[in-house]
């Protein structure tokens, strides 16, 4: 039964499957956002039609918005950047790469995809219980995620869901993390030493590596969060709380204890979603210029570098939170430290394009982009890695228009090029060049146009995770430029149908391609 | 060829953004806040050299090696560029870190000041409140059971407490101009973030902690502070005020604050 199938291939489909199926749900619900917040006053017979207590008449309530909000970040960071690029191309790359007949442990890659499936189940169910879905982001801060209703719309059994969701998550991931490592250390084909390796599988194994320390963490501190709320516990409740006029019999417990815990989890998740397309990039960039990767071993060093470096940075998101102001000082320091490996990175793809010659294919489209993206998403994280600028930014369109850029939209490029290059190596079939070229060229406009903008209404301020501006009188200055973002967003949203019908298409009518289409050197091309 | 030129103009128009007036940082009103946006500048140069450069090489690299069937002849590696760029990233990026400890040291890694005016804030869902010591430049203590907030009576003052009986409760935030001021902030529930843009100052405000935060603003006026900490469904309602006086304003609305000041 192929639905359970043990094959590497068959379960790297199923999770590029999953993550397609979950990119464009959370996209749907980002464009419902941007509406909102341009239009916060209007009726949508629509929206009274899919969430009849979260939008009674057709209007949106403040916590339909921000549940709206959490599900989008979860969806979009755990269902789509944590298993497209590692899970997904990882699984039908690795063992081709290596000359492994399969993973290490197939069952248990079966097991790791199914509990993924198992986990979204979990989450989506948090639309349809009472209350709806938490509004408490997809941070899940607590005492607001600890203390159940009372906090809130959404912060009973749907943020029980969510808990329960991430934690399986936690448990998939692990499972998939394993068999990565395993299978690098123990299924290189005779004479393949590590260094031997393309840096694609370097980026698998590296986020593996992350994965298997990261989701470690995560997981317990998933579950104390679940104790606090239906156990009685007081982990991260401190005493003499009063909640909505009642007093809670709770003491002893920190609130920053979980935020260290989650972004113990959270920091490294950023290079788990980014390393592989990296490594994508890499290799993309290279066969397309006619040239070996440029500094093979300085790019391997450097993905290490960034794996190790990425644990001692968590602090950089805590810098307001009312830890010690000394730590913030020493994780300012580690966190500009880590910038130094990422810029090495783009050094090294600039040198491989120099001096090449260069084919301009849809998969080599989507590279450059992702080398212009991860540059602009990148640099802005030497002003958010000081605290001393972070005490204005912290928590505005600032950030979200930096984590957008470097995280989802930079490793979303390294998927679509991914796709694009070894989409005849899956089907044996071409995606179509001009229709991925023209995709690329409205995304690449697109993405530019929602994105940079958003810095700007973060130098104004504008606190992120609001359903509206009206309460503020120095919003009303970014309301023209919200309006232009909205706009740019449904134009970005568009296009993506053009990705949709050719992925699709292609698969069926495509170009039928041979067996090394591109000239590559890889092994994926000429073993089966 | 066309994704070079792309590239460009995206680049391009993003850095004509930096010079429309109408999207930036709000005035400055402290001496804290200026040094902010001197450092800010300084990091802005820095990183728009970075930006301009690093992508016009993409673009031009792009160009100039777009496929016209030429021989391929670059290298595939040197020790010799890795150790220049891992070297000057390095001191670029280090160099950025250190330069911008300073305002950071200047808000959190001060001491408190003798003169400072001290004001308890405390946020719950979804208001602020304001607590001055009163002529005895104590605060009072507090229990828990005898919070009101009908009453007047937020923060839970101990009637049986002498100091507490002129301590003075306000839904806003009043400061003299000129003098410094540390605030002590607290939360009764969730985690909420106090902001006032124009100092370039943002803390969170954690249940069971007190956190404190100093400022002298030298510009007198009224300035918004949105919570900034997402704290439940009216987080983006949860509004406040700091209110910059001159000191003849300031002692005259004490005076008259004062004397309205009735407890159990």
């Amino acid at each position: 039964m192929t639905l359970f199938s043990t094959d590497h291939k068959v379960i790297g489909k199923q999770y590029i499957g999953l993550a397609l199926f979950s990119v464009f749900l959370g996209m749907l619900l980002s464009l419902v956002m941007r509406f909102h917040l341009v239009h916060p006053d209007t009726k949508v017979r629509l929206f009274q039609m899919l969430w009849p207590e979260g939008a009674p008449g057709g209007q949106m309530t403040p916590e339909l918005y921000l549940s709206l909000m959490t599900m989008h970040g979860t969806i979009m960071v755990f269902f789509v950047l944590t298993t497209a690029p590692q899970s997904g191309f990882g699984n039908y790359f690795l063992p081709l790469q290596i000359g492994a007949h399969d993973m290490a442990f197939p069952v248990l890659n079966m097991l790791s995809f199914w509990t993924t499936v198992l986990s979204l189940v979990t989450l989506l169910l948090a639309f349809v219980v009472e209350g709806g879905a938490p509004l408490s982001g997809w941070t899940a801060y607590p005492p607001l995620s600890g203390l159940g209703k009372i906090t809130g719309p959404g912060q009973g059994l749907g943020q029980d869901l969510w808990i329960l969701s991430i934690a399986i998550f936690c448990v998939a991931s692990l499972m998939g993390a394993i068999n990565i490592i395993v299978t690098v250390i123990e299924l290189r084909a005779p004479g393949m030493g590590y260094f031997d390796m393309p840096l694609t599988c370097w980026g698998w194994f590296v986020t593996a590596l992350i994965s298997l320390f990261a989701f470690a963490v995560l997981l317990p501190g998933g579950v104390l969060l679940l104790l606090d709320r239906v156990a009685g516990t007081s982990f991260f409740i401190p005493g003499g709380l009063i909640v909505n006029d009642q007093v809670q019999g709770r003491s002893g417990g920190s609130p920053l204890l979980f935020q260290h815990l989650f972004w113990f989890f959270g920091h490294p998740e950023v290079y788990i979603a980014i390393l592989p397309g990296m490594g994508v990039i890499s290799t993309v960039l290279s066969v397309f210029s006619g040239k070996k990767v440029f500094g093979y071993k300085a790019m391997a060093v450097a993905m290490l570098a960034i794996g190790g470096l990425g644990f001692v940075v968590w602090g950089h998101h805590m810098f307001i939170s009312g830890m010690s102001p000394y730590s913030s000082v020493a994780f300012s320091v580690l966190t500009m430290a880590v910038g130094v490996p990422s810029a090495v990175k783009t050094f090294n793809w600039l040198a491989t394009l120099w001096g090449g010659r260069l084919r301009f294919t849809a998969a080599m489209h989507y590279a450059l982009g992702f080398v212009s993206l991860f540059i602009t998403g990148g640099i802005t994280g030497l002003v958010l890695g000081q605290p001393g600028l972070d005490i204005y930014f912290h928590d505005t369109y600032f950030v979200v228009a930096h984590f957008h850029l470097i995280m989802g939209v930079a490793a979303v490029f390294a998927i679509f090029s991914a796709l694009h290059y070894w989409f005849p190596k899956m089907y044996g079939r071409f995606l179509n060049e001009r229709l991925g070229k023209i995709h690329f060229f409205l995304t690449f406009v697109g993405v530019y146009a929602v994105f940079v903008p958003l810095h700007f209404a973060g130098f104004v301020g504008n606190p992120r995770r609001y359903p509206d501006f009206k309460e503020y009188e120095f919003l009303k200055s970014v309301t023209g430029l919200h309006m232009g973002v909205t706009h740019a967003a449904y134009f970005l949203a568009a296009v993506q149908l053009i990705f949709l019908f050719n992925y699709f298409w292609s698969q069926r009518r495509g170009a039928v391609a041979p067996g090394n289409p591109w000239g590559a050197t890889t092994r994926e091309w000429t073993d089966d | 060829m066309a994704i070079a030129i792309l590239i460009a103009a995206l680049a391009g128009a993003t850095l004509a953004l930096f010079f429309q007036p109408r999207w930036w940082f709000p005035e400055a009103i402290s001496a804290h806040a200026r040094a902010y946006d001197a450092h800010f500048l300084v990091t802005l140069c820095v990183i728009g050299c970075i930006f301009v450069f690093a992508q016009g090489l993409l673009a031009w690299v792009i160009f100039r090696y777009r496929d016209r069937g030429q021989a391929v002849t670059g290298s595939d590696g040197s020790s010799a560029l890795e150790i220049a760029w891992t070297s000057a990233t390095a001191v670029i990026f280090l160099g950025l870190a250190l330069a911008g400890q300073g305002i950071w040291a200047g808000v959190h890694l001060e001491g408190s000041d003798p003169r400072a005016l001290h004001v308890e804030v405390l946020a719950k869902q979804f208001a602020w409140s304001y607590r001055y010591a009163g002529a005895d430049g104590a605060f009072g203590r507090v229990d828990v059971k005898q919070i009101d907030d009908a009453g007047g009576n937020s923060f839970g003052i101990d009637a049986k407490d002498p100091k507490g009986k002129d301590d003075l409760t306000a839904a806003v935030l009043r400061v003299p101009v000129g003098r410094p001021v540390e605030l002590h902030l607290k939360s009764r529930d969730v985690i909420h973030n106090f902001f006032v843009r124009e100092l370039r100052l943002k803390q969170d405000v954690v249940p069971g902690m007190t956190i404190p935060l100093r400022f002298t603003a030298t510009k007198t006026g009224t300035y918004e502070v949105p919570c900034s900490e997402l704290c439940g469904l009216g987080h983006h309602q949860m509004r406040s005020s700091l209110v910059v006086m001159t000191e003849e304003d300031y002692a005259a609305w004490l005076a008259e604050a004062q004397q309205k000041v009735v407890l159990p």
